[in-house]
């Protein structure tokens, strides 16, 4: 070990591997390291979202000589798991628990609070590692690209989703629910959960992980229909049955839906492969017996229409409506297309949120990236025109697919990557330094790591300031505020 | 809705410290039962780490093979009563992400195909199960969820299998040389 590694030594931690609990043992990055080096094969992964830890997880189990360190911009990992899935689907964040598994391993480090592009370059992670894997994700979105996109009332999906789910740079949005029509463009799962967040019965979202501030909004919504907007018909919808059943049985809501948009559908349904047809049975059967119905909240999907712009009030100051074009559909199945018939609608609303898609962004000049279609350019995860540089989950494929589709993906990663160290690809003769090179990096930038036990310090008290509420947990909005704790 | 859910072995094996909105479990470091919960975490960490197997429970008398991702057959001998998701749980089955969801009816991860003459006796399918099956990769008109498939004694003897990967990584290595 060269001396400036030693100085990086601040005081020996008593090695409690022995201990069944990891945590306390474990080598924290930044309470001094352990005098027990880490294993030789060192891999690092950008990113502490399901993509991070699912590929984490595959390579520890696949190599014992290997270390992984899991580099995190926030001080709280898990990605869209904290922040996109839906407050009132804790089964879904039940995966968080293989994650913990996985950071509380011996060969697995987290380190929360590093900006990998800010704080640490990629070129300087690839010297300290063998394997470095790009995996976080897409933090932008697609932009609807009419005039008027820009005006208040209008919002990006991931943006709204990050308010009700905590997400600390969303804190602000304060959305205006003043008005009694909302309207989402998109049909994808994201809307319908956008959707069902507005319309749900505050005593539901009362007792889930849904942030105060966001539940003190929709206490005061008046919003009372929200329409959700597509170019195409309804056998092209792109949320799955799951969604769209909990929104036909949502309490105190009914379907909204017109006729017209499902001209030729009946007719089509016993061709269509059984998923689509469960689909589009169930939404056939909600057009079918919404009249009887008497809610006064109520939600539709509105098909063949695409966004022409978003016009505003009077004095120009906020979102008041959104101008549609009427769409036909040409060809069949998947391959349809929206074609304008020329005719056009207004639908006067309060707030517009554009659920067209996540889009990842780039990290590091040093990185490939493929702006066209706003992913690294890979080969089965390999970054293309380089060795030793990985990816996984949407940053390599793009932002679509549940959770088990980004956990499949990341196992293909890793197993590339075990490939790559099995085969000699990757020249593990040569030692690397990997978290004892990466302290002194960060400690000239006075950047201090967060480490798994400092996050469970920080979730800890989320759990405590739940209590109080009924609620798992009241989630921090503030870095700084989550810092302290972690580091108190 | 008959809606299995096995709360029994997932909440056993989270560590304290680990949130279960699902029942409204929240863990407190004082519970006496943090060592329990500690060694069943070993027991989960060994599974997710080295797939190895261990065997230790009383009751069994029912014998499963399970086939993984990789084609490997693994063959334990089951009690009545636990859930095939149980099962790859309990005896550390090596089988790629099992159960993401710990048995919520939230993915499709434990998504098993089966034989026939087994399959057709099985208990019917609800509506929730199909919701996640049509969304799992290589469904067959044998498939079930793992989690809602309750271990029977007349189910000796029986195989399932886990869907093949689409992509084999050795053929795809081969064919970029």
């Amino acid at each position: 070990m060269n001396r400036t590694v030693q100085k990086s030594l601040f005081f020996i931690v008593k090695s409690v591997r022995t201990s069944p609990s990891n945590t306390a043992g474990k080598l924290h990055a930044w309470r001094g390291l352990s005098t027990t080096p880490d294993p030789p094969t060192k891999v690092c992964i950008v990113g502490g979202g399901p993509a991070g830890f699912y590929t984490a997880q595959h390579i520890i189990k696949g190599r014992p000589d290997v270390q992984v360190d899991v580099y995190e911009r926030l001080p709280v990992p898990f990605g869209l798991v904290r922040f996109g899935v839906a407050p009132d689907h804790p089964e879904v964040k039940n995966v968080i628990n293989t994650f913990t598994q996985t950071a509380q391993h011996e060969r697995c480090r987290f380190l929360g609070n590093v900006n990998v592009g800010k704080d640490v370059s990629v070129d300087e992670l690839r010297q300290l590692y063998h394997a470095v894997v790009l995996s976080y994700g897409a933090e932008g979105n697609r932009s609807l690209g009419v005039p008027g996109e820009h005006l208040p009332g209008v919002y990006s999906a991931k943006d709204f989703v990050g308010w009700y789910n905590g997400l600390p740079y969303n804190r602000e949005l304060r959305p205006d629910l003043s008005h009694d029509t909302a309207v989402i463009l998109g049909q994808g799962n994201v809307a319908v959960d956008v959707a069902r967040i507005l319309l749900s019965p505050l005593d539901m979202l009362k007792k889930t992980d849904i942030t105060q501030a966001a539940l003190d909004a929709l206490a005061n919504s008046q919003v009372r229909r929200v329409l959700i907007v597509g170019r195409r018909g309804p056998m092209q919808v792109a949320c799955t049955i799951k969604e769209l059943r909990e929104m036909v049985n949502l309490p105190e809501t009914q379907p909204d839906m017109l006729t017209d948009d499902f001209h030729g559908v009946n007719e089509a349904l016993k061709d269509l492969p059984r998923p689509r047809k469960r689909l589009t049975e169930l939404m056939l059967k909600a057009l079918r017996e919404q009249a009887g119905k008497e809610a006064h909240r109520k939600w539709g999907f509105r098909f063949l229409r695409s966004p022409l712009d978003v016009l505003p009030n009077a004095d120009g100051t906020r979102a008041a409506a959104i101008r549609l074009a009427l769409n036909k559909l040409e060809g069949l199945g998947d391959e349809a297309r929206a074609v304008p018939t020329g005719e056009v609608e207004e639908i006067p609303c309060g707030v517009i949120i554009s659920s067209i898609g996540y889009k990842s962004l780039p990290i590091d000049s040093a990185v490939p990236f493929d702006p066209r279609k706003a992913i690294i350019p890979n080969t089965m995860g390999r970054v293309q025109e380089t060795t030793g540089l990985y990816c996984s989950g949407w940053v390599k494929r793009g932002p679509t697919g549940v959770i088990a589709t980004t956990m499949n993906d990341s196992f293909d990663t890793g197993r590339v990557l075990l490939q790559d160290l099995d085969s000699g690809a990757i020249d593990i003769s040569e030692s690397k330094l990997g978290a004892q090179g990466i302290a002194p990096l960060l400690e000239k930038k006075g950047v201090r790591p967060v480490s798994f036990s400092d996050w469970e310090k920080i979730s800890d008290e989320e759990v405590r300031r739940g209590e109080a509420q009924g609620k798992p947990r009241e989630k921090m909005l503030d870095v700084q505020e989550m810092l302290s704790v972690a580091w108190a | 809705m008959a809606k299995h859910v096995c709360l029994q072995s997932f909440h056993a094996v989270r560590s304290v410290r680990l949130w279960s909105a699902l029942s409204g479990f929240q863990a407190r470091p004082d519970r006496p039962q943090v060592q329990v919960l500690q060694r069943r975490q070993i027991s989960r960490q060994a599974q997710l780490f080295t797939g190895s197997q261990n065997d230790c429970s009383p009751n069994t008398k029912i014998l499963v093979h399970f086939v993984n991702q990789d084609g490997v057959k693994n063959s334990v001998t089951v009690s009545e009563g636990e859930t095939l998701l149980d099962v790859v749980i309990n005896k550390n089955l090596d089988i790629s992400g099992f159960g993401a969801c710990e048995g919520t009816l939230a993915c499709s991860t434990c998504h098993l195909v089966f034989e026939e003459n087994i399959y057709n006796r099985l208990d019917p399918v609800v509506d929730e199960e199909v919701d996640m099956l049509d969304l799992a990769y290589g469904v067959s008109n044998t498939s079930r969820l793992g989690c809602q498939v309750t271990v029977e004694s007349w189910m000796d003897g029986m195989t399932v299998c886990v869907p093949q990967e689409v992509k084999d990584q050795r053929e795809l290595s081969k064919r970029t040389k």
